[in-house]
């Protein structure tokens, strides 16, 4: 295809601007300033580019679109890239959050500014890498990579905990995604390719399905984050700067679910089946016991964290029912959230630069000076609920119709998460907005500037849009979505008699 | 006639430092201190002759000395590394040799004794030429691990070194002897055509292997013959321990790997469980000792254990391959320890040289450079993606896997997560802490050159490097491995 260009410019642009950042000289004011403007445009920039690709996506087809491929190291690793239907709505959300954060942090960072905009943009970089990589060994180096900007933003710009929350959050993922690394290897040595169209082709071995996807969960499940390896990321958000957050909660989250999709569902169909109850047993804790601990959380970050929790509990719970409804609603719940849990931190991020406290009996009446703020709390308190006209309901609405259809207790033990996810949340909003205005320090905070209002302003569109059209979203899905489904079920079916031959044959 | 003159060609490099040295000493004896500037130069410019003399012999498959010596595609490779590695010491020496007051004209001669020892053990086709060769290493590095003769830690380490090399130097020459005993020769050719056929070696072979291979361990520091590297890095002047960690491990690299794949081939299926254990063993040692460190040489002496240890697991695998994953984590390593002791050689306060892991906190904002460099460094040496350190260890996991060594690779990356830990501790403490006592900018600027240069090696640049490096060892690996 002749667009293919786009796909690289998306990666180089951040990376060009980078370097231009890097070598801004001049006195501190200065470099500060030109660091900020140079990362928005480059940023908004690359939005731009990324729209473009969405507009000149060919739902129609589950192949690959804009695929690039060159030859890069010898024979192992090339340079391959390329987007389905999957994959291409996650690159437009990484662009659409980066310009955000950037505005975000345009006040609240005022040390070391110009790194600052250089780890945001190397990390857009390898975050786009990771949906874009059509090669195994390509992805692995996206998807690790992007640990060393998340890890300086978390330690560098963080709160008082995090050296804590950086080093309990690169270990973490790298632990997982070193047994991921192996798996790599062993299929590229199995299949005899690292291409991952070839390799969605190729049948691996039963036996070693399972001992693959299990390495894979092992990266996955800590990224997404799944419980019982979900404890890294409340430390995390806790510590990192608002944008920081922004971009855990948005992009790097969904990296696990989208490697489920790319990855363990369409390569491992026999051991996504075998091990679906697993996955429900997890996705299942996860929803009621971190809802639960988020009710009882007095530090709004950490509430909004363990709100995500629960919500990547629908996600993977959507992922392998594996029928249309539920993997259409786990990718439209992935996005939603990577939406409203990024508007919700930067709503905290709003007070917190205020007030510089994340604690929610700090606050409460802030109805009463700061009206536009609390109706813009309210549309992301109700999103995230999954009100009815919010992108939210989209999502959890066609992951419990999916969930419904392959078992009633699993939809009904999912939707008690519904009602503690309303709890929570509603109780978190009562505490902060309502009530009287009755602390001091309280009472002379101001309203959103108009910086805050075009930050949250195309958040706000963006949910109301997902919410009452989402049409546009799902058709983008809808395609691949039959495919991958088309193809593991065939994948079923065809191991099927094999089962039954080798039982009729040791009936003999 | 003819026979009773070998052809010198193919040692040219090694013949050009051996006169070359003996020239700078008597310069230097006889001239004094007053010409150690000179010497200092002159040594960095013959190492760079050398090396291009080494690239002048080419990589032909060339024997000489009645078959004692050998060069060929592979030790291109390894000479090219190994000088590469005496001249970036060489170059980055002098600023400390002038703070600790002992800038002698003998520094440079021994660093080009020691060199030359490389080659000839890069180079060696026999246990003969192999022994000459460690040896005259061996000694010289003797004698610049006291090179601080007035310092008791300085000659502590020196004497230390000497007495556990003397042992392992026994080990090896016992080992030699047995199997000279029980095949009938030392020649390595030869050796290899006795046991390529899938013959049944007699037990006396298979043990003198063992011991050949404990001494080269002590060589090359891996676990559990490491004792020596933390003290010895510790207490030595901290170029020499630049030196030590760059140069002399290629070279003892070099040997295991002629030795074990260009001799020993045909007896994988014997010594693989040998190098198996090694490199679990050093990868185990390197990791966890290495959490527990406050002094950043012996931390970084630790790290070299490690990454012996991941280097060896290429070896393990035994395979062309494998090899070839070996020859291009040497490399990288080679970048990524010059480069960091580039960055421990410019920690200097106004009281002196330092080398605590806490002088180095708040780096970031006193030094931001060296702050940066030193980062890539240490993501590179944990083998964090995007850096070069990630290739060596995917090649060299590569390989593995593709020799069903499964356990090997798995320890080997939980290995490598755990060092991820110390490595990110010197991350922190640059970029998170509060600042300590600023650093005197560097005034070398040939410290800074090299920082510069490997720390963009190590960067994503190495993407486009990468590529023909692999392709170059392929080559030396494919040289070696008939």
């Amino acid at each position: 295809m002749s667009e293919s260009w786009i796909l690289t410019a998306l990666l180089v642009l951040p990376l060009g601007m980078a370097f231009l950042i890097l070598i801004i000289r001049g006195d501190e004011e200065t470099v500060n300033k030109n660091a900020r403007h140079a990362a928005l445009w480059g940023t908004l920039f690359n939005l731009g580019t990324s729209l473009l690709l969405w507009a000149k996506f060919d739902p129609t087809t589950a192949d690959f679109q804009f695929v690039q491929k060159l030859e890069w190291i010898g024979d192992v690793v090339p340079y391959h890239l390329g987007v389905d239907g999957i994959s291409v709505l996650f690159i437009v959300l990484t662009a659409f959050l980066m310009p955000i954060c950037i505005l975000a942090s345009w006040n609240s960072i005022q040390v070391r500014v110009k790194e600052y905009m250089i780890a945001f943009l190397v990390l857009e970089t390898t975050m786009i890498g990771v949906f874009a990589s059509l090669d195994l060994f390509l992805f692995y180096l996206f998807f690790e990579g992007g640990l060393i900007p998340m890890f300086l933003i978390i330690g560098i710009w963080g709160g008082a905990n995090r050296v804590y929350a950086s080093f309990k959050f690169f270990l973490y993922t790298l632990l997982g995604s070193v047994f991921m690394l192996l798996a790599v290897l062993y299929m590229y040595f199995a299949a005899g390719t690292s291409d991952i169209t070839l390799l969605l082709q190729y049948d691996f071995d039963p036996g070693a399905q399972k001992w693959l996807w299990l390495a894979f969960l092992a990266s996955f499940a800590v990224k997404m984050p799944m419980w019982p390896v979900h404890t890294w990321l409340p430390d995390a958000h806790v510590e990192a700067p608002t944008a920081g957050s922004v971009i855990l909660a948005g992009v790097l989250l969904k990296m696990g679910g989208y490697g489920f999709l790319r990855f363990s569902i369409p390569m491992f169909p026999l051991a996504s089946q075998e091990f679906a109850w697993l996955i429900f047993a997890l996705s299942l804790i996860a929803i009621v016991y971190t809802s639960l601990v988020a009710l009882a959380q007095e530090d709004m970050k950490k509430l909004i964290a363990y709100s995500s929790i629960a919500h990547m509990g629908f996600v993977t719970l959507g992922l392998f029912v594996l029928n249309t409804q539920g993997v259409e609603g786990a990718i439209f719940q992935m996005l939603s959230h990577g939406i409203i849990a990024a508007a919700l931190f930067l709503i905290v991020g709003v007070v917190y630069d205020r007030l510089h406290s994340r604690e929610i009996s700090r606050y409460g009446g802030l109805v009463h000076i700061m009206p536009r703020y609390a109706v813009f709390f309210m549309v992301f308190t109700l999103a995230s609920v999954g009100l009815p006209g919010t992108s939210g309901f989209v999502g959890e609405i066609l992951v419990l119709f999916g969930a419904y259809k392959a078992s009633s207790l699993l939809a009904f033990v999912a939707a008690t998460g519904l009602v503690l996810g309303a709890a929570y949340m509603l109780y978190l909003y009562r505490r902060v907005i309502y009530g009287d205005l009755e602390k001091e320090d309280l009472k002379d905070m101001l309203d959103l500037s108009p910086r805050e209002m075009a930050i949250f302003v195309p958040l706000v569109a963006v949910v109301l849009w997902m919410g009452i059209y989402p049409a546009p979203v799902l058709d983008v899905l809808h395609v691949s979505v039959d495919n991958l489904l088309a193809n593991y079920n065939a994948a079923i079916a065809a191991s099927e008699p094999v089962v039954e031959a080798v039982a009729a044959g040791g009936a003999h | 006639m003819e026979q009773s003159y070998p052809n010198l060609i193919p040692a040219l490099p090694e013949l050009w430092l051996a006169l070359g040295a003996l020239v700078l000493l008597m310069l230097g004896v006889f001239r004094t201190n007053h010409v150690r500037r000179t010497v200092n130069n002159a040594a960095a410019l013959m190492l760079a002759v050398a090396f291009f003399l080494v690239f002048a012999v080419g990589p032909t498959h060339q024997v000489t000395f009645s078959g004692l010596f050998v060069s060929d595609g592979f030790t291109l490779f390894m000479k090219a590394l190994v000088l590469l590695g005496s001249g970036a010491v060489l170059v980055m020496s002098k600023p400390y040799l002038v703070d600790k007051d002992i800038f002698r004209f003998e520094y440079p001669v021994l660093v080009v004794t020691a060199t030359l020892g490389m080659l000839m053990m890069v180079s060696a086709n026999d246990m003969l030429s192999l022994y000459l060769g460690l040896e005259l290493q061996s000694l010289s590095l003797y004698v610049l691990a006291a090179f601080n003769r007035d310092r008791q830690r300085s000659t502590e380490a020196g004497l230390k070194y000497f007495v556990l090399g003397a042992l392992s130097s026994g080990m090896l020459l016992y080992g030699i002897s047995l199997i000279y005993g029980f095949s009938g020769t030392t020649n390595f050719t030869i050796l290899a055509g006795l046991y390529s056929g899938g013959a049944t070696p007699s037990v006396g072979v298979l043990v003198g292997l063992v011991f050949v291979l404990a001494g080269l361990a002590f060589k090359i520091s891996a676990a559990p013959f490491h004792m020596w590297t933390p003290d010895v890095y510790e207490g030595a002047p901290t170029p020499v321990t630049a030196f030590f960690a760059a140069a002399p491990k290629i070279a003892a690299m070099a040997l295991v790997v002629r030795l074990l794949m260009g001799t020993f081939q045909g007896l994988v299926a014997d010594w693989q469980q040998l190098v198996v254990f090694l490199s679990i063993a050093s990868m185990v040692v390197g990791a966890f000792l290495a959490l527990v460190q406050t002094n950043i040489k012996r931390l970084m002496a630790y790290s070299s254990i490690g990454h012996v240890g991941f280097a060896l697991v290429g070896l393990a695998a035994g395979t062309t391959e494998g090899v070839t994953s070996l020859l291009v984590y040497m490399a990288i390593y080679l970048s990524m320890t010059l480069g960091a002791f580039a960055c421990i050689l410019s920690m200097r306060h106004k009281e002196g040289m330092c080398e605590d892991i806490s002088d180095l906190a708040g780096l970031a904002k006193n030094q931001p450079r060296m702050a940066a460099a030193l980062a890539i460094f240490m993501f590179s040496l944990a083998g964090i993606p995007l850096l070069a350190g990630f290739f060596g260890k995917l090649l060299v996991f590569l390989a593995a896997i593709s020799a069903g060594l499964y356990t090997l690779a798995l320890i080997g990356v939980l290995a490598s997560v755990v060092g991820a830990f110390y490595y990110l501790r010197i991350v922190k403490i640059m970029y998170f802490d509060e600042p300590a006592d600023a650093f005197e900018a560097p005034e070398s600027r040939s410290i800074g050159l090299v920082m510069g240069v490997t720390a963009a090696l190590n960067s994503p640049l190495s993407f486009f490097l990468i590529s023909p490096l692999v392709a170059w060892a392929g080559a030396a690996a494919g040289a070696l491995v008939l």
